[in-house]
């Protein structure tokens, strides 16, 4: 078993000309069998507080979800501490309800507007920079890093007082410039135009994180491939298409699937914006997981909902996440 | 490079439309926290604010259990980024450092925890906490958020190590350091930006956490997310003092941000080998 630190086992064979590295080798030797149990279990200890506490905080909630979503868990049984099982109630609900799969193809198609939204956008604003000189460069990054770094609490805030229907600088700026119906028009009366202002906000908030680390993707490629390209008379296009986005590829796959996640479980900017109004219309699965069980006390339903929207987010992922198990090898 | 005076423009003429757009809704935030009401409620905009107030900070500073609020949130925010960077470092150290059993399995199971879906796993959470007694406490707020910031500070911080030349520690170790010495007196002080780029987006993370202080902490020990938004809905249309209140708790994090981000990404060690 060669379950050593590599630090040690590199030392013998690469440097043994200096004849100081063989001391720690003679030490080892030394000191015997109990020197080298412990340093069998140093990474183990080392490990330890890490995996404990994944195992804790995380592992277990993990399990309690799905444990409580096969419970009949509502007010009366919280306050009396009784566990009521009452086997697939909480699933065969939902999945028969029609307001769960409405729940459900909203959320799919609310997070697939705004990945589209977002690295379509995200990627020009990328190649933008990269185009940029200097100071135009640092003066748009500083913009995005503005962006990035608001708490999703204080701009969800704010841009409720930008679509603020008596005084909101949205309305004043539509109507200024011409939409004059926009004047005082109260974005979030319908489930379209509150879905508007909550993608607005995403996709502000999101655009800088792609923008900036594809940014930094684009500066590895050489430069000598895009003269190549531009020598075989390839255009703006076709240079991106033929050089940009192949050596690019991981940098995509990787962040749309981020994104996605991130997206599809976006909690506070869909329940601070509007609370999942106008009539629960804009609640997606997160939200409608939380309304139910912690709003009206069906906790069981609401881990049940949970659980169906964790597998949900699996299936829309899965691409990705056997690609991450597949790289096993490299880690 | 022959490219007309349109083609050099137009990026220049996009990237100021794309630096309003960003910058907007934050400056539009800070200004209206020193308007005068008159100013907030006009129907024709006020966009420079050049006879500004301060009312608005003080309504929010005033505001009931506001500095309990601060320290609150301060307290869980630094506990939680420092218990989770020490753990991440004895694991990434590990893990970079060390070939064993089980390393693999490790580094994937961390991966996984990165992408775990925190924010449908509150009900779990909190039957959890209210079973051992600990809602409306900042220990299980603290020791949670400890969680949502572990694996991502596992997995930058190994990457913060793998970029420390393993002959700094090794000729530490010929110099007659312990491999214990050898880590604190040469690798951690390499590491050091590293720690901070790390902490930086812990911090981010617990100091925007909702969802879960929403549901565990709904009478006390409160934090500043959840200040906010109930602020709004008691205030409700008074926009001046709630712009001033989110100016109060994004102003730490973009000025912690802006610092951070140049010094996080500045060169680790270059010239540290330099023999």
């Amino acid at each position: 078993m060669t379950v050593q630190s590599e630090g040690v086992q590199t030392h013998s064979p690469s440097s043994g000309s200096a004849g100081g590295p063989k001391a720690p080798v003679l030490k080892r030797q030394r000191s015997g069998s109990g020197a080298g149990r412990l340093s069998k279990a140093t990474p183990y200890l080392l490990l330890l507080p890490a995996t404990l506490a994944t195992l804790v905080l995380l592992g277990y909630p993990a399990v309690k979800i799905v444990l409580i979503s096969f419970q009949k868990l509502n007010m009366f049984e919280l306050i009396q501490h009784t566990t009521v099982w009452n086997g697939f109630q909480n699933y065969t609900d939902q999945l028969t309800s029609g307001e769960f799969w409405h729940t459900a193809e909203r959320s799919v198609f609310f997070t697939l507007a705004n990945v589209v939204l977002i690295m379509v956008v995200g990627s020009l604003v990328g190649l933008l920079l990269n185009r940029l000189g200097k100071r135009m460069r640092l003066f748009l990054s500083v913009a995005l890093i503005l962006a990035w770094a608001m708490p999703v609490v204080a701009a969800t805030t704010v841009y409720q007082w930008l679509f603020d229907s008596q005084f909101g600088v949205a309305d004043w700026f539509l109507s200024a410039f011409g939409w004059h119906s926009m004047a005082h028009y109260n974005w979030f009366s319908t489930q379209l135009s509150t879905f508007a202002v909550i993608t607005l906000l995403i996709v502000w908030m999101s655009i800088p994180f792609v923008a900036l680390t594809m940014y930094a993707a684009l500066t590895t490629i050489p430069g000598e491939l895009y003269e190549a390209a531009r020598m075989d008379g390839a255009g703006m296009w076709k240079s991106f298409r033929f050089v940009t986005f192949p050596a690019l590829k991981p940098f995509f796959l990787g962040t749309t699937f981020l994104e996605v996640i991130w997206i599809f479980k976006a909690f506070t900017q869909v329940l601070a914006v509007n609370q999942g109004g106008p009539d629960r219309l804009t609640e997606t699965l997160p939200v409608y997981s939380f309304v139910e069980g912690v709003g009206n006390q069906h906790y069981g339903v609401g881990a049940a909902i949970a659980v169906l929207t964790i597998l949900i987010l699996l299936a829309l992922t899965a691409y990705y996440l056997r690609i991450i198990l597949k790289q096993e090898d490299e880690l | 490079m022959r490219r007309s005076l349109f083609g050099r423009t137009w990026p220049n003429a996009v990237a100021v439309v794309l630096f309003v757009f960003f910058v907007f809704p934050v400056y539009w935030m800070v200004a209206t926290s020193f308007k005068k009401d008159t100013d907030i409620i006009s129907t024709t905009p006020v966009f420079l604010p050049l006879n500004g107030t301060l009312q608005h900070f003080t309504r929010a500073f005033h505001s009931q259990g506001f500095w309990t609020l601060v320290l609150d949130s301060i307290t869980v925010t630094s506990c939680s980024v420092v218990f989770s960077l020490i753990i991440a470092l004895l694991a990434a150290f590990a893990v970079t450092r060390m070939r064993f059993k089980g390393r693999k399995a490790f580094l994937l199971v961390i991966m996984i925890a990165q992408m775990a879906p925190w924010e449908v796993m509150v009900i779990a959470v909190y039957m959890i906490v209210r079973d051992s007694n600990m809602l409306n406490s900042l220990v299980p707020l603290t020791a949670f958020y400890m969680m949502m910031v572990l694996p991502f500070t596992i997995l930058t911080l190994r990457g913060f190590i793998a970029a420390v030349p393993k002959e700094l520690e090794e000729s530490a170790m010929v110099d007659g350091c312990s491999r214990r010495q050898a880590f604190v007196k040469v690798v951690l002080p390499l590491l050091a930006p590293g720690l901070m780029a790390t902490s930086l987006f812990g911090f981010i993370t617990a100091w925007n956490e909702y969802p879960l202080v929403l549901v565990l902490n709904k009478e006390s020990a409160q934090t500043l997310p959840l200040w906010l938004t109930q602020f709004q809905t008691n205030f409700g249309d008074d926009w001046g003092a709630t712009m001033a209140a989110s100016t109060v708790f994004a102003l730490p994090i973009l000025v912690v941000f802006f610092i951070l981000q140049r010094k996080a990404v500045g060169g680790l060690t270059a010239g540290a080998v330099k023999g």
